[in-house]
């Protein structure tokens, strides 16, 4: 499923909403756990996931054909974890 | 880092914000969305959201596990993950205002 389909069913849903709002719905929810994660907070939805930021600390990294060393600067990684729920969901 | 919780109430607010719903109607819109995701991935089916990330479900096959505290060996059953991968998109706008921000 990708997000023009996933705004088609939740528009199919509700057909008293314009397509547009719809589509701004979706976006607006993906925008706000993004916006959450790019300040450094979690994001938790029970029942779902959780996201998170971690940290990776610079480091001396090496080409791996070459053996060469380069510098791998500091960066911050999203990280997500399914809920219990849906990881029972998924093996029932 | 890490000051705040980000839950559905926040996304509900956030969609609120968006288009001209109530506040109910904004709640069960956000539940519907994550609803819909979840069934998607259960029929096992990967959900791509462009920008964002995509969510994939991976199966693992059945392995030998440990109990790390009696050293016992049991039997991890075959069973299906769901794995995240975020976009470029979402990866560097993370990085953008965390990196050199100080936090």
């Amino acid at each position: 499923m990708i997000k023009s389909e996933l705004v088609q069913k939740l528009a199919d849903e509700n057909p008293h909403l314009f397509q547009r709002d719809v589509e701004n719905i979706v976006t607006a929810i993906l925008d706000a756990v993004g916006d959450g994660l790019a300040n450094g907070d979690r994001v938790e939805l029970r029942g779902f996931g959780a996201f998170s930021v971690k940290n990776r600390p610079a480091r001396v990294g090496r080409n791996p054909r070459t053996g060469e060393k380069v510098d791998v600067s500091e960066k911050y990684v999203p990280q997500f974890k399914a809920g219990k729920e849906i990881r029972e969901r998924l093996n029932n | 880092m890490g000051h705040k919780t980000i839950t559905r109430a926040d996304l509900a607010e956030a969609v609120y914000q968006s288009v001209g719903l109530s506040r109910t109607d904004s709640a069960e819109l956000v539940e519907r969305v994550l609803e819909l995701i979840s069934h998607a991935l259960v029929e096992g089916e990967n959900v791509k959201l462009s920008s964002f990330g995509s969510f994939q479900v991976r199966s693992k096959n059945e392995r030998i596990g440990r109990n790390p505290k009696t050293g016992e060996e049991v039997p991890i059953l075959p069973r299906r993950v769901l794995v995240f991968k975020p976009s470029n998109v979402l990866k560097s706008k993370i990085n953008k205002s965390m990196v050199g921000a100080g936090k």
